[in-house]
């Protein structure tokens, strides 16, 4: 809570406030919406829809926006040409790194294949990803949002993109506010030209993780008639980035993201956040003022009040309020205002990554305390290793064949003429291997008892030896029979037993004989 | 414009003010002190609403919607989900034809040891046998009293790939078909033919046989009736004949029932179930997977 509770420091008597956290937490989200004068007024108007409100960030250079750079490139990267990244199988199988072949039900990462039925490494991968993503905010709140989020990372490459074309914020907000000219018009029509083809492009990279990458772009180049599907995904991803890194951009954040109202719960007072210095920025005041205030021996902060870290700011909020919704970590209003600190002469890292509580010890003239190693980083850990292990450990020792039996439901058993009695199974054979393997059924747990596969005869030795293509299952109807009267009632566990031909590796699987 | 403009705390109706607490403005309505506090609906979501409902408009003028007096309206593209299950359907034939044309081409026994041909012959008789078998056989296969298990190896009229397709194609004493399987049991009491104890005396005789449980030992008289009467359809020692669909007696398998009171009726009355002919309903295909699905069961001869 400490985040909100310095959002409304105007808020005069701190006795009122308790109690209050709803409204507290409301009125640190309205902060963002109200930051500019001409929202303000508007609102005053007794509307009932928000006023439009559009944030034009500012250029800037330093420590973060490199980071961020380097982290945008190596995402963008990843994201559009991983698909071509080729991997060798051997046999028919596909030899693109990374492929979900829906058709086929596989999905390939490299040198690991995953069958439908192994669907819960999927499931672990998430579990590592919300753990990760928890120890990410254990240690340095939103640091997600604000480097690694796909809505950040498009959104800032649409930025830059708009940058390019129509200039810096104060050139941007001149044309929007100016009348409709030659110029304005190409500016307009080449931006939202350019965001489509990136937009087409993301939607394009996407589609290539379920098909043949270079195949898929060669029918796409040449314009040959592919499946409705393809063009269908290509359009929902085209228009999905176009208006989400395009258009709503921090309203998507604002509006309809649940990370920023999931991580407000899971914080605790030792994670790091953006936060601005307060005990050395206050009272702010201009350099000029400054001056004359120091002499005379008065208090003066460090901020000068430039506006840099709001100019700056990608989802336009002032993060002298205090922590809020709106800021999404990114350390851009850093970088400004270590840009300004360094040109007056002062020190940097009036903003910095920080907690609002070594601000107050500050403030108290006591030491700041970071404590990086505490519960709940460990246990995020601890929980991302046990996890992590445990899923590459199953992963190592998976077999690369499987029989799974599925007893007959109806009927449970038959009589047959002699008095004995006979089972069906469905038996499903599983090789994971990219060649043709055979293999030798038995079946143990019934004394005298006769195995028959539909449609197996048994080879010149008496063994029924089914083969089984690569990387394919095959089902088989077994049927097991007693003869003669005297069985006694109820079940008698068997044991389905496949061996290669080839290396002698066994599998089993268990099931019962059931009398009738 | 600052907050100074405004009467603070006072709130007047229609006069909007900003709320000291939480800085948020109201709307200007107030009861008994109580203030409603303006949270504005962003512009994206007046916009998404407003779209979605041209959107709506849209659909019903693109897709069949409106009621008329004789009908309705068709919508842009005639589109209506009759002709949709008929393309999917047809759609669905042009991915099975190539593996019902194989089935239709290979004899029963070449089905059987081809294990793609043998997986869509059982897939395609599992749900022919549901939709059309089931009602009478069970779901599966497993018979009821009168009704025969198909899971078992005794087969009244054979067990034979070509003994079951056959059965099925012309079906069990089923008169509107000529070449129905069509031989029945007379009825020995009804017609007077044997006494009621001369019938106590051959079921006594007939369960011997199978040695139920409960069952004496054979006697000379029984042996006589039954050689009299029974042994030209159910053969010496109850054997049973699958061409005359006389079923054997002499083992552990029962179609109506083990007991004595049951063998009685069942040679009082005669007579045998009723399994209607497939031809025709079925196609010939679709006759040769049920063959091939009902012969995998595991019984099959």
């Amino acid at each position: 809570m400490a985040a909100i509770e310095s959002a409304d420091a105007s808020v005069p008597s701190p006795a009122k406030r308790v109690g209050r956290d709803r409204e507290r937490a409301f009125a640190a989200s309205r902060v963002i919406i109200m930051s500019s004068a001409e929202t303000h007024s508007t609102l005053l108007d007794e509307s009932f829809v928000e006023a439009p409100h559009k944030v034009y960030p500012k250029k800037v250079d330093g420590q973060f926006r490199r980071i961020k750079w380097g982290i945008q490139f190596a995402t963008l990267a990843i994201y559009y040409f991983l698909p071509f990244v080729r991997w060798d199988r051997g046999g028919d199988a596909p030899s693109q790194a990374v492929l979900v072949d829906f058709p086929h039900r596989r999905f390939y990462f490299f040198f690991i294949e995953i069958w439908p039925q192994e669907v819960y490494y999927l499931t672990g991968l998430l579990i590592l990803a919300a753990l990760t993503l928890f120890l990410m905010n254990a240690v340095a709140g939103r640091i997600w949002c604000g480097y690694m989020c796909p809505q950040t990372v498009w959104t800032d490459f649409f930025m830059t993109t708009e940058r390019w074309i129509e200039g810096d914020a104060r050139d941007r907000i001149k044309l929007d506010e100016g009348p409709w000219t030659r110029d304005k018009i190409r500016k307009k029509i080449s931006k939202h030209f350019v965001w489509l083809l990136i937009a087409w492009w993301t939607g394009g990279a996407w589609v290539l993780y379920y098909t043949d990458a270079p195949t898929m772009v060669w029918k796409l180049a040449t314009f040959q008639k592919g499946a409705f599907d393809t063009y269908l995904w290509i359009g929902i991803l085209t228009f999905t980035t176009y208006v989400f890194a395009g258009v709503m951009r921090e309203k998507l954040c604002l509006h309809a993201c649940p990370w920023p109202r999931i991580q407000a719960a899971l914080t605790d007072e030792y994670a790091l956040n953006v936060t601005y210095r307060y005990d050395r920025g206050e009272p702010r005041m201009s350099l000029k003022q400054a001056v004359a205030v120091r002499a005379a021996g008065a208090p003066s902060g460090d901020c000068v009040d430039c506006g840099q870290c709001v100019a700056v700011c990608p989802t336009g909020v002032d993060i002298r309020k205090g922590s809020q919704l709106g800021c999404i970590q990114c350390g851009l209003c850093i970088d400004a205002c270590d840009g300004v600190m360094d040109k007056i002469h002062r020190p940097t890292r009036l903003i910095g990554y920080d907690t609002e509580m070594n601000v107050k010890r500050r403030q108290c003239g006591e030491g700041a305390i970071y404590k990086p190693l505490r519960a709940r980083t460990v246990l995020y850990a601890l929980l991302i290793l046990a996890i992590g292990g445990f899923m590459s450990a199953t992963l190592a020792t998976r077999g690369d064949m499987h029989v799974s039996v599925l007893h007959d439901r109806n009927p449970l058993a038959v009589r047959l003429k002699d008095g004995g009695a006979r089972n069906g199974y469905t038996v499903r054979f599983a090789n994971k291997k990219a060649e043709p393997r055979r293999f030798a059924i038995s079946v143990s747990g019934v004394v005298g008892a006769q195995m028959e596969v539909v449609g197996v005869p048994p080879d010149g030795k008496g063994k029924v030896v089914i083969e089984v293509g690569p990387d394919q299952t095959r089902e088989a109807r077994v049927l097991l029979s007693t003869h003669g009267a005297g069985g006694s009632k109820g079940q008698i566990p068997v044991a389905f037993t496949a061996t290669d031909a080839a290396s002698g590796a066994t599998v089993e699987a268990k099931d019962v004989f059931i009398w009738p | 414009m600052s907050d100074d403009t405004f009467d603070k705390g006072q709130a007047k109706p229609g006069k909007v003010r900003i709320d000291p607490l939480s800085g948020v403005p109201t709307t200007g309505h107030e009861w008994d002190g109580i203030e409603e506090l303006n949270t504005p609906l962003p512009r994206w979501w007046v916009w998404t609403f407003w779209v979605t409902i041209v959107w709506g408009i849209g659909y019903t003028i693109v897709y069949p919607a409106w009621p008329t007096l004789s009908g309705g309206t068709q919508g842009l593209f005639a589109w209506n989900s009759r002709t949709q299950v008929a393309a999917d359907v047809a759609d669905l034939q042009t991915t099975r034809g190539p593996v019902l044309e194989k089935i239709a081409a290979a004899p029963l026994e070449k089905i059987e040891s081809d294990p793609e041909l043998l997986a869509a012959a059982r897939m395609v008789g599992k749900v022919a046998f549901a939709t059309n078998c089931a009602s009478c056989h069970g779901a599966g296969g497993q018979g009821a009293k009168g009704y025969a298990n198909l899971n078992d190896d005794d087969w009244i009229w054979g067990g034979k790939l070509s003994d079951i397709k056959q059965t099925i194609e012309h079906g069990v004493r089923w008169e509107s078909d000529k070449e129905t399987r069509s031989s029945t049991m007379p009825a020995f009491g009804r017609d007077g033919v044997l006494t009621a104890q001369q019938i106590s005396i051959v079921a006594d005789h007939v369960r011997t046989y199978a040695e139920t449980p409960d069952s004496d030992a054979p006697t000379p008289e029984g042996e006589k009736l039954y050689a009299e009467n029974c042994a030209s359809c159910h053969g010496a020692e109850g054997k049973g004949n699958p061409e005359m669909g006389a079923p054997a007696l002499y083992d552990q398998i029962w179609l109506y029932g083990s007991d004595k009171a049951t063998v009685v009726s069942r040679i009082r009355n005669g007579g045998g179930a009723v399994m209607p002919a497939w031809k025709g309903k079925l196609d010939d295909t679709t006759i040769k997977a049920l063959a091939v699905y009902v012969h995998s069961l595991g019984g099959g001869q």
